[in-house]
C-alpha cells in the first residue's frame, strides 16, 4: 500500500518488553518517566548523603575536596532536571490527558520521543562520573567552565546532556500545551480545567520560554571550549556576569517550572479530600498566570552580591518580594479549600498538607533573602541550601509524592497500603525538618555552602551532624516507599475506579484506564463536572475494567512505533560524538548519530499505518 | 456542636476554651515554639555569625534581617496556626457529610492580595536606605582605600604606600585595619569569581574579574575578624579564608610603615642557606619578597612573603601560628611552615604550588630534609 522505501511495519507487542519500547501510550510513558525519575531521585539522593556524611564532623576526609565538588554539581543537576521536572512530566503523561477527556497526546509519537530523548540525556549525565562529573557546580558559572580552569570531560558531558534534556523538554512542553488546547472534550473550557492541568499548561508555556535562554548560554559556552570563542573570557573582552544574566534569567522561571506542577496536585488532592471545590479556582489560576508572568523579573535577586549596584538591587528587591504575594493567595485559597471542609487525612492529603507547611517555611525563607541588603550576609552559605530544599523538597517533592498515592489506585489498579503510606510520610515530615531546618542555623552563623569541610571551633559542628542525622530518617521513609510500591503495585488490593470520590474525569473511568481512556468522550457540563454528575444524582456507575475485552472495537488509537526510539538514540550517539569529538576521525560518531537520527524522523513521518479493521479483526 | 470523645489532653483543652482563646493559645504556644528555638541554636559568638555585627555595615544589615525574620515568624505563626486549626476543627466525621460547595469569596481574596502585597511592598522600601549605605564608604567621613585580588586560593591586599603616591605596598592573607575608620575595599580577581566576605564587619561582595567591584566595612572595636571566600570558586574553595586584624590607628600605621620596609635578612646560617634554596629551587618564581609594587602592577602567582614570618596565619587563613594574644610564636610558625612545604595539597588540595613547581610535580626536584629545615628558618626570619 505504501511506496515508502523501507516500510518496516508498525510494531505489534502487546505485552513484554518490546510493548514498553515501542509504546506511544500516554499512560505508559507517564510511568516509564515516573520510574526513570525515581531512580535518578535516589543516584542524587545517593551523592547528597555521602555530601552529609562527610560533613558530619569537622575536617572529616570521607570524600576529596575535589569528588565532593563533583558530588554537589552532579547532586544540583540531577535533582533539578533529571528528577523533579520528569517527576512532574510523569504526571503531565499519565493524568492530563484522562483529565480533559482526551485519548491521548495530541502527538503521541513526539511523547515518546521526549522521554526517549530524556532518558539519553540523563544517561549520559550519569555515566560522566566515569572518568570525572563536572564540578563547577549546577549553575556552571564562567569562568570556572573555562577550558583552562577545567580541561577535563566532565562539563562537556553536562553542557551537552542539558543540551540534550532542552529537546526532551521543549518536545514535551510544545506537546502539552498542543493537547491542552485542542484534545479537551466537549464543554471542557479552559476555565473549566482542573487546576492540575492548568498548572501543568503554565509550567509548559514556561518551559519553551525558558529553555532558549539556557541553550543560548550552553552554545555559547560550547563554542567557548571547543572553537576558542570569548563569549566568557574576560583576558579578550568576554564577560563573566554574561553567564550569569543567562543563567538565572532561565533559572528563575526553572524555580517555577519545578513548584507549579507540584502547586497544580496540591490543588487537586485537597479539594478531594475536603470535599470542597477549589476555593477561589480563577484567582488560583490567576495567582499561578501571574507567578509565570513575574518569575521573568527577578532573576537577578541571585546576582545581589556580582557588584549590580544598589539601583538594580533595589528594583530587583521589590519585584523579588512581590512575586511573593501570589505564591501567598495560593497558600491562603489551600487554607480557604480545607475551612469548612469534611478532611479526611489519607496518605496523599497528609503529603499535600505537609507540602503547605513545609513549603510556606520556604516561601519565608525567600522573603527574607529577598531583600538585597540583608541577602549581603546570606548569599551563598547553608541559609540557601536550607530555603531551597523547604521549597524543593518540602515543597516539589512533598506535591509530587502526594501525587504519587493520590493517582497510585489510578495507574497501577490497584490500592497503596495506608499505614506505610503514613509512616512515609512522619519519616518525611521528620527527617526533612531535622536535615534542612539546622542549615538555616549554621548559614546565619557564617558557615558558607559548597564547602567540602570545615574546621573545629567554628560553631557549626553540632548542627552538621544533625542534618546528617536526618538523612537516614529520610532513607527510611524512602525505602518504606519503595517497599509499599513494590508490594501494592504486584499484590495489593484491587482499586475501583473511583476510590476518592474524586472530582475529575480521570475518576469516571476504571483503574486503570483502558488504553482508549474513555469508551465515550464525556461531555463537559462544569466545573468538576465528575463531582457535580455524582451529586445530581446521575451516578453513571464507573464501568469495570477488562469488562467484556472489545469495547473500544471501533475507536482507532495510534499505534506503537520504533522510530522515536531510533531518533533519539541518534541524538544520543551524535551527543556523545560532541564530547569525543577528537576520537577516531574527528566529528565521526556525531555524523553517524546525526545520520541515524535523520534515519529515524524520514522513517517516522512516511511510517504506514496497520489497517485498524484488520487489527480488530481477530 | 460537635462531640470531644477521642480527642486526648490537648484536644479537650482546646475545644472546652472559646473560639478567640483557641486562637490565642495556638498562637502562643506557636510564637513560644518558634523564638525558643531560635535563641538556642544560633551561636552569636561563633567566628562567623552574622548575629554578632562588630561594624556598623553588619550592624545595619542585622537589623534589617531582624525585621524580617519577626516579620516572616509572624506570617509562619499565623498560617501555620490557620492550617493546624483547619485540620483539628473541620476533620471528617461522617462519610456522608456533604459540607457547603464554598466556591470562593472575592472579598477576602482581593484582603489576602493587597495586604501582603502593601506588607512586601514596605518592607522592601524601608530597607533600600541600608542597601545604598551598604554600597560605599560614608562621604562625609575621612576613610582610606585597600584593594583585595582574589586568588585561587588565596587573597592578596594592596594599600597605598604611605611613602610614594606611586606604589603599592603588597601583603597576603591578613589585612589590618585601623579601629573606627571607614574602609572601601576595592575589590578584584585574577582568575575565577571569589568572594570577600567577613560576617562580623560586612555582608559579602563578590571578586568578579575586571568588573571592579568594592565595598566598605569599619570596625568598632579592635580585634580578629574571620574572613572567607563565599563564591564557590575550584576544588580548594573550602581552604580560602583570610583574617581582618583591626588596629588602632597608631598601631595601624605602624604596621603599615613595617609592611613597607624591604625584608630582613637574617644572619643565621640555616636561613641563609635557606634563601639559596629560595632562589634556586625556584620558590622566588612565584613568590615576591618585595613589598613595595607599582600601583596597578600584577602581583606574582603567589603570595608575597616579604614579612610572611610577621602573620599570624599561614596558607590563607588555614594553619594558626599564633600564641593567642595575637602574637607570632615562632614555634608554631616553624611547625606550620614544614607541614605546608612537605605536603601542600594535604592542607589545600589542587593549589597551584603542588599542582606546578617542579619541586612537588618532579620527584627527582623534590625538597629534601635539609632544604626544607632551610626554608623553614629563612621564612620564620621573614619579620
Amino acid at each position: 500500500m505504501s511506496t515508502f522505501p523501507i516500510a518496516i511495519p508498525r510494531p505489534v507487542h502487546p505485552t513484554g518488553l518490546w510493548n514498553w519500547i515501542t509504546t506511544i501510550d500516554h499512560k505508559k510513558i507517564g510511568i516509564l518517566y515516573g520510574v526513570t525519575a525515581f531512580i535518578m531521585f535516589i543516584s542524587g539522593g545517593i551523592e547528597a548523603t555521602l555530601m552529609r556524611v562527610q560533613l558530619a564532623q569537622p575536617e572529616l576526609d570521607i570524600v576529596s575536596a575535589a569528588v565532593y565538588n563533583q558530588l554537589f554539581t552532579m547532586h544540583g543537576t540531577t535533582m533539578i532536571f533529571l528528577a523533579i521536572m520528569p517527576l512532574g512530566a510523569a504526571f503531565f503523561n499519565f493524568v492530563i490527558p484522562l483529565q480533559i477527556g482526551a485519548r491521548d497526546v495530541a502527538f503521541p509519537r513526539l511523547n515518546a520521543f521526549s522521554y526517549w530523548t530524556f532518558l539519553a540525556g540523563a544517561v549520559m549525565l550519569k555515566l560522566s562520573w566515569i572518568g570525572g562529573a563536572t564540578d563547577a557546580g549546577w549553575f556552571g558559572y564562567a569562568p570556572l567552565t573555562s577550558i583552562d580552569q577545567n580541561p577535563g570531560k566532565g562539563i562537556d558531558f553536562w553542557i551537552i546532556s542539558l543540551q540534550v534534556l532542552g529537546v526532551a523538554s521543549l518536545a514535551a512542553s510544545f506537546n502539552f500545551i498542543v493537547t491542552i488546547i485542542n484534545m479537551r472534550a466537549p464543554g471542557m473550557t479552559m476555565m473549566r480545567l482542573p487546576l492540575f492541568t492548568w498548572m501543568s499548561f503554565i509550567t509548559a508555556i514556561l518551559l519553551i520560554l525558558a529553555f532558549p535562554v539556557i541553550t543560548v548560554a550552553l552554545i555559547e559556552l560550547t563554542f567557548d571550549r571547543y572553537f576558542d570563542f570569548n563569549f566568557f573570557n574576560v583576558a579578550r573582552g568576554g564577560s563573566v556576569v554574561l553567564w550569569q544574566h543567562l543563567f538565572w534569567v532561565f533559572g528563575h522561571p526553572e524555580v517555577y517550572i519545578l513548584i507549579l506542577p507540584a502547586m497544580g496536585i496540591v490543588s487537586e488532592v485537597l479539594p478531594v479530600f475536603s470535599k470542597k471545590p477549589l476555593f477561589g479556582y480563577t484567582t488560583v489560576v490567576l495567582a499561578g498566570a501571574i507567578i509565570a508572568v513575574m518569575g521573568w523579573m527577578v532573576w537577578s535577586h541571585h546576582m545581589f552580591t556580582v557588584g549590580l549596584g544598589p539601583v538594580a538591587n533595589a528594583v530587583f528587591t521589590i519585584t523579588t518580594m512581590l512575586i511573593a504575594v501570589p505564591t501567598g493567595i495560593k497558600v491562603f485559597n489551600w487554607i480557604g479549600t480545607i475551612w469548612g471542609g469534611s478532611i479526611k487525612i489519607n496518605t496523599p492529603m497528609a503529603f499535600a498538607l505537609g507540602f503547605i507547611a513545609m513549603f510556606l517555611i520556604g516561601g519565608i525563607s525567600g522573603v527574607m533573602h529577598a531583600v538585597s541588603a540583608s541577602d549581603a550576609q546570606q548569599q551563598d552559605t547553608y541559609f540557601i541550601p536550607a530555603h531551597i530544599h523547604y521549597v524543593l523538597f518540602g515543597g516539589a517533592i512533598m506535591a509530587l509524592t502526594s501525587g504519587i498515592y493520590y493517582w497510585f489506585p489510578k495507574f497501577s489498579g490497584r490500592m497503596y497500603d495506608e499505614k506505610m503510606g503514613m509512616a512515609h510520610f512522619w519519616l518525611m515530615m521528620i527527617g526533612q525538618n531535622v536535615t534542612f531546618f539546622p542549615m538555616h542555623f549554621v548559614g546565619l552563623d557564617g558557615m558558607p555552602r559548597r564547602i567540602y569541610t570545615y574546621a573545629e571551633g567554628m560553631g557549626w559542628d553540632l548542627w552538621n551532624l544533625v542534618a546528617t542525622l536526618g538523612v537516614f530518617i529520610l532513607i527510611a521513609g524512602f525505602a518504606i516507599f519503595i517497599l509499599n510500591m513494590v508490594k501494592s503495585w504486584k499484590s495489593g488490593p484491587e482499586a475501583p475506579g473511583d476510590p476518592w470520590d474524586g472530582r475529575t474525569l480521570e475518576w469516571s473511568i476504571p483503574s486503570p484506564p483502558p488504553e482508549y481512556n474513555f469508551k465515550e468522550i464525556p461531555v463537559v457540563r462544569s466545573l468538576d463536572d465528575w463531582w457535580n454528575t455524582k451529586q445530581g444524582g446521575n451516578v453513571k456507575e464507573v464501568p469495570v475494567a477488562g469488562g467484556s475485552g472489545d469495547e473500544g472495537h471501533n475507536i482507532h488509537l495510534p499505534q506503537p512505533s520504533y522510530w522515536p526510539l531510533v531518533t533519539a538514540l541518534g541524538l544520543f550517539i551524535a551527543a556523545y560524538g560532541v564530547v569525543f569529538n577528537q576520537l577516531f576521525i574527528p566529528w565521526a560518531i556525531s555524523i553517524i548519530g546525526t545520520f541515524i537520527g535523520f534515519v529515524g524522523v524520514y522513517a517516522w513521518s512516511l511510517e504506514p499505518v496497520n489497517d485498524p479493521d484488520e487489527d480488530s479483526a481477530h | 456542636m460537635v462531640t470531644m470523645k477521642n480527642r486526648g489532653v490537648f484536644g479537650s483543652v482546646f475545644i472546652n476554651s472559646s473560639r478567640t482563646q483557641k486562637i490565642i493559645l495556638l498562637l502562643m504556644s506557636l510564637a513560644v515554639a518558634v523564638l525558643a528555638t531560635g535563641c538556642f541554636i544560633i551561636d552569636p559568638n561563633a567566628n562567623q555569625s552574622t548575629f554578632e555585627p562588630l561594624g556598623p555595615v553588619a550592624d545595619r544589615q542585622l537589623t534589617i534581617f531582624w525585621w524580617i525574620l519577626i516579620g516572616g515568624a509572624v506570617v509562619f505563626v499565623l498560617v501555620e496556626a490557620a492550617l493546624i486549626y483547619a485540620l483539628v476543627k473541620f476533620r471528617r466525621r461522617s462519610e456522608e457529610y456533604v459540607p457547603k460547595q464554598v466556591h470562593g469569596n472575592t472579598r477576602l481574596e482581593l484582603l489576602w492580595t493587597i495586604i501582603p502585597a502593601i506588607v512586601v511592598i514596605g518592607f522592601s522600601v524601608a530597607s533600600i536606605d541600608a542597601l545604598f549605605y551598604s554600597a560605599d564608604v560614608p562621604k562625609d567621613e575621612p576613610s582610606i582605600t585597600l584593594e583585595a585580588i582574589g586568588h585561587q586560593w588565596w587573597f592578596e591586599f594592596r594599600y597605598p604606600s604611605p611613602d610614594d603616591p606611586e606604589s603599592e605596598v603588597v601583603t597576603a592573607n591578613e589585612v589590618y585595619i585601623p579601629v573606627g575608620i571607614p574602609v572601601r575595599i576595592n575589590l578584584e580577581s585574577v582568575d575565577v569569581i571569589h568572594s570577600f566576605w567577613v560576617p562580623k564587619l560586612a555582608g559579602k561582595v563578590d571578586m568578579v574579574p575586571s568588573e571592579g567591584n568594592h565595598m566598605w566595612f569599619q570596625a568598632d572595636e579592635a580585634g580578629e575578624f574571620f574572613g572567607q571566600c563565599a563564591e564557590y570558586c575550584g576544588t580548594s574553595h573550602a581552604s580560602m579564608k583570610f583574617k581582618v586584624v583591626a588596629v588602632s590607628p597608631t598601631e595601624f600605621d605602624k604596621w603599615l610603615s613595617d609592611q613597607s620596609a624591604p625584608a630582613v635578612e637574617s644572619g643565621d646560617p640555616l636561613a641563609l642557606e635557606g634563601a639559596e634554596v629560595f632562589k634556586s629551587t625556584g620558590c622566588s618564581g612565584c613568590h615576591s619578597l618585595k613589598t613595595i609594587a607599582r600601583s596597578g602592577s600584577k602581583g606574582r602567582v603567589g603570595p608575597n612573603l616579604a614579612h610572611v614570618a610577621s602573620r599570624r596565619h599561614l596558607a590563607a587563613g588555614m594553619m594558626d601560628s599564633s600564641d593567642g594574644a595575637g602574637n607570632v610564636n615562632d614555634a608554631y610558625l616553624q611547625e606550620n611552615l614544614r607541614k605546608w612545604l612537605e605536603n601542600p595539597s594535604e592542607i589545600k588540595p589542587g593549589n597551584i604550588m603542588s599542582s606546578q613547581a617542579a619541586v612537588y610535580t618532579d620527584p627527582d626536584k623534590s625538597l629534601t630534609e635539609r632544604q626544607i629545615s632551610a626554608l623553614v628558618a629563612y621564612l620564620t626570619s621573614l619579620k
